[in-house]
């Protein structure tokens, strides 16, 4: 009746003890809601022999929204983050991105830490053992060619879609990590390094989609805070297939502040897209002025040249692409028009 | 490694022993040999095996048996009292809420969950609620009229 592989479960219960466990067991894993980590196991993607299960560290369980700053705790569920009425009130589109999440069950169970550091996808890697085998496996896996781009010198294009980094990288958003070596803090937009470059090896800073997250052996993301900046308007859409349960065809995150007439500054993020949550960078230069014809236009050059969608879904990379753009221009018209 | 649980399980204390690498749904259906909780697609996305832990919908597929130490846990045997039939399982039973029924008792823990913290629901909020849970025969709108009959139900004093 073992539906899974055996595995020993421990429960620390301080943030010390979760540190010391995972230092003792190298291949553990860290157990939040489950929701991607158990169905991975089951589909023997991985194979841990031990978890950790943080969900009863109440360190890792607090969360705080003010005018000022925002801190959540990794082992905060996803429910509790879009409930929570100090993000919904300030922090909007970390409210929105939360809720957007799978369906309703599902954010009773996942966690912050979970999504922030969700395992990239892609229609040959999220498959069952027997799926993948008869397809040789993949380069995310054990294979040696990635069948998205099968002339890519090993390079995975596996797609990130966690919904909370690109909400939260708008914000300048910060993780606290915490590991063998002690405790250190990241910007948020440092952690995700799946940049994927077909013209550059894999190396400990630029990786691709499997070597996605900046974490060295033994370290996991504790908490994720930012500071809210006076005069932000913000919030979040995405596409899907199904509105339900089903992961985005593109999601994306807009801050902007509006002065008089003018677009005083602009925030776009994406995910669903790339190997990593792309913070779109050159939006400064489209402010300044009136949301006018001229900066929809460059919206859309940066969109087409930083959106890297690959045919990594049911959805062509193409399409995903154009829905990038035009998702994100509807939301900076909406969030600009709108009465603040 | 084999530890003993102990939860409340349908508002009895029960302790098993239980291995770490077991699900809730596996030990719900093989230990307990309560099999009104259904296994769907295993993997988190039909909602099929929704069971109430704390009063919250969980998706059992997903969660280690493990974690409900110390937890109450409601499943579809929970609902009906003595053969009479508890507001949602009467909801779907006069509204037709339910055809195959394999999806039923994962819509109705989810539906349940919704009535024990919001009674009074609107219809997006029924849909939101169920969005987690996926039936391939009804279209939903049957499913969605037999919660908003439970919802008039409960308000005539009978429970979720």
């Amino acid at each position: 009746m073992d539906a899974l592989p055996p595995f020993d479960v421990v429960r620390p219960r301080s943030l010390d003890e979760v540190i010391v466990a995972r230092a003792a067991h190298g291949e553990s894993r860290l157990l939040g809601g489950g929701t991607d980590l158990v169905v991975n196991i089951r589909r023997g993607i991985v194979a841990p022999p031990v978890l950790i299960d943080i969900n009863g560290v109440p360190e890792l369980r607090t969360i705080k929204a003010d005018a000022s700053a925002i801190e959540i705790g990794a082992a905060v569920t996803l429910a509790e983050v879009a409930a929570h009425p100090g993000v919904a009130r300030h922090y909007l589109v970390v409210a929105e991105a939360a809720g957007h999440i799978a369906g309703p069950t599902h954010r009773n169970m996942g966690t912050v830490g979970g999504n922030l550091c969700l395992d990239t996808r892609c229609i040959y890697y999220n498959q069952s053992e027997w799926w993948r085998a008869a397809n040789r496996h993949c380069l995310k896996t054990t294979g040696t060619v990635c069948h998205v781009a099968p002339k890519s010198r090993s390079v995975c294009f596996a797609t990130f879609s966690g919904d909370l980094a690109p909400a939260l990288l708008v914000f300048d958003a910060e993780i606290d990590i915490a590991g063998p070596a002690g405790r250190r803090t990241l910007p948020l937009a440092d952690l995700y390094i799946g940049y994927a470059r077909q013209d550059e090896p894999v190396t400990q800073t630029r990786g691709d989609g499997k070597y996605f997250l900046a974490l060295r052996p033994g370290e996991f993301v504790t908490a994720v805070r930012a500071k809210n900046t006076p005069g932000l308007r913000s919030a979040y859409d995405k596409i899907r297939i199904r509105r339900s349960i089903e992961y985005p065809v593109t999601g994306v995150a807009v801050a902007l502040r509006r002065d008089g007439d003018t677009l005083a500054d602009l925030r776009v993020a994406f995910t669903g897209t790339n190997p990593r949550p792309v913070r779109l960078s050159g939006t400064a230069a489209l402010c300044g002025g009136p949301l006018d014809a001229r900066v929809l236009a460059g919206l859309d050059a940066l969109v087409r040249d930083q959106i890297m969608a690959m045919k990594t879904t049911f959805t062509p990379g193409h399409y995903r692409r154009r829905v990038a753009g035009v998702l994100a221009r509807r939301l900076v018209q909406r969030l600009f028009e709108v009465a603040y | 490694m084999a530890r003993l649980l102990s939860l409340t399980l349908n508002g009895r204390a029960r302790t098993d022993a239980v291995s770490d690498n077991v699900l809730l749904l596996d030990y719900l259906r093989e230990i307990v040999g309560l099999t009104g909780t259904k296994t769907g697609c295993d993997g988190g996305e039909c909602g099929a095996c929704t069971v109430l832990v704390d009063d919250r919908p969980l998706l059992s597929c997903l969660t280690l048996a493990a974690r409900a130490e110390g937890r109450r846990v409601d499943t579809i045997e929970s609902l009906a009292v003595d053969g009479r039939l508890s507001a949602v399982q009467r909801g779907f039973h006069e509204k037709l809420g339910s055809q195959c029924g394999y999806c039923t008792p994962g819509f109705i823990m989810a539906s349940a969950g919704l009535l024990r913290r919001n009674p009074r629901p609107s219809e997006d909020e029924i849909r939101e609620a169920l969005g987690s849970n996926i039936c391939r025969c009804t279209g939903y709108v049957k499913i969605i009229e037999a919660v908003q009959h439970a919802a008039k139900l409960c308000a005539d004093g009978l429970s979720p």
